[in-house]
Formats: structure tokens, C-alpha cells, sequence
């Protein structure tokens, strides 16, 4: 890793156990919690190539998840993860974009209906 | 022996209300636990089913429906609109003068709970550890009121409203100075608390408040001041079914079990018979289960992914444009998350 002037406050870090392969790997996510955490839980177990995903958050008074994933066939756990924050953005763009469609629908009918 | 499909669909859309419990609460549709079901996520399949219906708006509060999304993420949503949508509100209280009753620390609570009428979008966060504050970052406040003795007052009077002046300090008295370029920056738009009749404290002749408050950008997770909405909240569409028809007085019994407005009664060919008309007003009490006829031939519950959101605004921002700003929020956790990996993917 580069060293940095400053010292930066991490982000995500990744936890693996020795000898274990690519494919089990608990991140820790700093400054999240079940916002994030129950979402993202979802999108990863929607994704079949995935064994187990689930997160837990160490201790209240600290801000930061854990999030393990362990996937069949050796897939590094990396994937699952990149893809789901991808589907999870997505999801969130076409809501927006829905809901933006449904707010100027019902201001143009009410527009409309005084007129 | 294989489950019949319907029950399946059952357990896999409709949360049961039973006597005494809660039953298929949560969501079990994930690949491999239903064999014939393809539970991959499929973006194509999510938009061809996802819908939002806008029941009413007006400038504080939007009421509309979300169907056919998980409630990991609508939470999520929920979640953010109380706790991470950004607003401004008064942070520094510089207090020069106060003789009034009220305590400094108690003014200065009240002071940071008043809704600030600034849009949130066109200010920065302070950096940590600056302790001035630059234009693009703060709003300055003042509040300065002197309460005097009312000389035309008549000597028989004794309501403090023709005895006093400015004995009531209410948020209208907050003025705002702009600092460096905020007068041409925002010109017309004025910026002040949201409501003009909030009471901050009462004064008697002689006792003065003369206060500067900066005002900062904030979220509702650091202090509930900064939280944008009154509240937000969802609830589930409650599903009624009948599991065989119910007709003359056992359908008046019905009727009477749920909200008004929820079951209809027709009558055909002399006899009643009840129908579902508008579940969505029913507020799930389970009256029907305590009755001992009505309890096997009716079955509660509530639709798994059909949330029916309230989001009432404080008057910063619009509602609506304040659930805008929520998914926004959520893309940018995602966006934070990515970024991180591209760059640790380059080292």
C-alpha cells in the first residue's frame, strides 16, 4: 500500500483466516450499519453462486459491520460482493428514476384537475 | 408429499396475522430454497414488477405506495430519511447576553432544535477542527430582544400582553446575517427558521437576550436536530381473505370487526353477502379472531412487498424532494463501497 502523508480511517478492511482460499472472507465495513448491512445481505443471497452471507454489527457504540460472504466453486468472494453493491445501485437508480416519473405524473394531474 | 403450489405462494408473499402469533415473516425467497421457482435477482424482473403509486402530496407530506421491493430496502430507505439526509441547523450559540430565566445551555438545546429554512444541497460540511466557519459552510444568526415596560399600558391592567413589550420571544426574532457572499448568493431567498410562531422564551422588563448562532450541515445519526423529516414511516397493505363465503348476520358480525370501510355488504337475491371492499384502510386489530364463528372462515395478513410510506417533512425540504435525496444517499453508500474496491483492486 502507498504511504500516505496523512493517515486516512479505513474504509473496508478484510478479515481471512489462514489457509482458507478466496472464497470465505468477512469484510469490515466501517461507518455503516443495518442500512446498508440488511440490503446489501439481500442482494448477495440473491446471487446463486453464494453459500452464506450475513452480517452483525461488533458492538453498538462502534460504527463498523461485519459482512461475510462464502461462495461454492471457489469463486473469490470479491465477485458477489462487487456485484451486489452494483445491483443494489441500480435497484436504487430505477427507483429513483420511478419515483421522480410518479411525482411529476401526479403534479401534472392534479395541474390538470384545477385547470 | 409435495406442498400444493398455492401454499407455497402463501408462504412465500403473504405475511399471516394468526391469534396468537406472526407467521412467515420473513422473506425465504432466495435461489435453491424453492425447487421450480427462479429466485435469481434479475434486474429486468424487478423493473417489469416495481411500481409507485403516489396517493397524495402537497409541500409536507407525500403518502405513496412501493410495491414490489424487499423490505431490507425499504427500511434502508426508512432509515436514511430519519437519520442520514443532511439539513442545517444551529450548532454554535455565542451567548452575549442573557438575563432572562432560562438557562444558557437550555436557550441554546432550544435554539438547535428550530428548523432552519436553508437548502442543505448548497452547503458544504464544516471541515473538523475549523472553528470559524466559512461562508460556504455556516449561517449566521442573530437573535437579539430587550422586553421593556409598555408606557400606554392603563394602570389597571394585568395582561402581559399590554403591559410588555417583546415579552415573547418567538423565532420570528431571529434575523440572519450574511456572511461574505451569501447576500448575493441566495439575494431573494430569504433564510430563517421554517415557522415564525415557535416560542423560545418568555422575558419581563429589563431582561435581554442578545445571541449569535452559526448554523451548520448535519445528519440525524450525529443529533436529531439535523433529522429533515417529522417522521417517516411505512406500513404493510393488509390482506383479507375469506375462506368461505359469509352471508346474512354473520356478515353484519364482520362487518363490524374491521375499520369502517373495509367490508362491504351486498344483497343478492335477499340474502347478504360480505366482500372485501378497500383493505387497505383496515388497520390489522384481529377484532374477527377474537370472535368464536368468524375466526375459521376469515384469514389476515398483509401483503409482503406492498409498503404504503408516510413521509412528513419538518418544512426544510419538500417530502418529495426529500425521498429523492434518501435513494441518493443510499447510491452514494454503494458508490463509497465501490470506489474502495476499484482502488484497492489498483494497488
Amino acid at each position: 500500500m502507498a504511504t500516505e502523508g496523512v493517515s486516512r480511517k479505513p474504509v473496508l478492511e478484510m478479515v481471512q483466516a489462514e489457509g482458507a482460499d478466496e472464497s470465505c472472507v468477512t469484510y469490515v465495513m466501517h461507518d455503516e450499519d443495518h442500512t446498508l448491512g440488511n440490503s446489501l445481505r439481500y442482494m448477495i443471497m440473491k446471487n446463486p453462486e453464494v453459500e452464506f452471507c450475513g452480517y452483525s454489527i461488533t458492538h453498538p457504540s462502534e460504527s463498523k459491520i461485519n459482512f461475510r460472504i462464502q461462495t461454492k466453486g471457489g469463486l473469490p468472494a470479491i465477485e458477489p460482493f462487487r456485484r451486489g453493491l452494483t445491483e443494489l445501485n441500480d435497484l436504487c437508480q430505477h427507483v429513483l428514476n420511478t419515483f421522480e416519473m410518479s411525482v411529476k405524473a401526479y403534479e401534472q394531474q392534479s395541474f390538470e384537475d384545477m385547470a | 408429499m409435495a406442498v400444493p403450489r398455492s401454499r407455497v405462494d402463501e408462504i412465500r408473499n403473504c405475511i399471516t396475522l394468526t391469534e396468537y402469533g406472526v407467521r412467515n415473516v420473513h422473506t425465504t425467497d432466495f435461489p435453491g430454497n424453492y425447487p421450480g421457482y427462479d429466485d435469481t435477482w434479475s434486474q429486468k424482473r424487478f423493473e417489469k414488477n416495481f411500481r409507485i403509486n403516489i396517493i397524495n402530496m402537497d409541500d409536507s407530506t407525500v403518502e405513496f405506495d412501493m410495491i414490489g421491493i424487499d423490505c431490507a430496502i425499504a427500511n434502508a430507505f426508512r432509515r436514511i430519511l430519519l437519520a442520514e439526509v443532511p439539513t442545517m441547523a444551529v450548532e454554535k450559540v455565542f451567548i452575549y447576553n442573557n438575563t432572562s430565566i432560562v438557562q444558557d445551555e437550555i436557550l441554546a438545546h432550544r435554539l438547535g432544535l428550530i428548523p432552519i429554512k436553508a437548502d442543505p444541497r448548497l452547503f458544504e460540511y464544516r471541515n473538523s477542527g475549523d472553528e470559524e466557519g466559512t461562508e460556504i459552510d455556516t449561517i449566521q444568526l442573530q437573535l437579539k430582544v430587550k422586553c421593556t415596560r409598555n408606557p400606554k399600558a392603563t394602570k389597571e391592567s394585568s395582561d402581559p400582553r399590554e403591559l410588555y413589550v417583546n415579552h415573547m420571544v418567538y423565532s420570528k426574532h431571529i434575523k440572519w446575517i450574511p456572511i461574505g457572499n451569501q447576500a448575493d448568493h441566495f439575494g431573494e431567498a430569504v433564510i430563517g427558521p421554517v415557522h415564525e410562531d415557535i416560542l423560545i422564551a418568555q422575558l419581563r422588563p429589563g431582561q435581554e437576550l442578545d445571541i449569535v448562532m452559526h448554523c451548520v450541515k448535519g445528519i440525524g445519526k450525529d443529533h436529531a436536530k439535523f433529522s429533515p423529516v417529522a417522521t417517516a414511516s411505512y406500513r404493510l397493505l393488509p390482506e383479507i381473505t375469506f375462506l368461505e363465503p359469509i352471508e346474512g348476520e354473520l356478515a353484519e358480525k364482520l362487518k363490524k370487526c374491521f375499520s369502517p370501510g373495509v367490508i362491504a355488504i351486498d344483497v343478492l337475491e335477499g340474502k347478504k353477502l360480505a366482500r372485501v371492499a378497500n383493505a387497505r384502510l383496515d388497520t390489522c386489530t384481529r377484532e374477527v379472531l377474537r370472535n368464536e364463528e368468524l375466526k375459521h372462515k376469515v384469514k389476515i395478513g398483509r401483503v409482503r412487498d406492498h409498503f404504503i410510506f408516510s413521509v412528513e417533512s419538518t418544512g426544510i425540504l419538500p417530502a418529495a424532494v426529500l425521498v429523492s435525496e434518501a435513494i441518493k444517499v443510499m447510491m452514494s453508500k454503494c458508490q463509497r463501497f465501490l470506489n474502495e474496491l476499484d482502488l484497492a483492486q489498483m494497488e
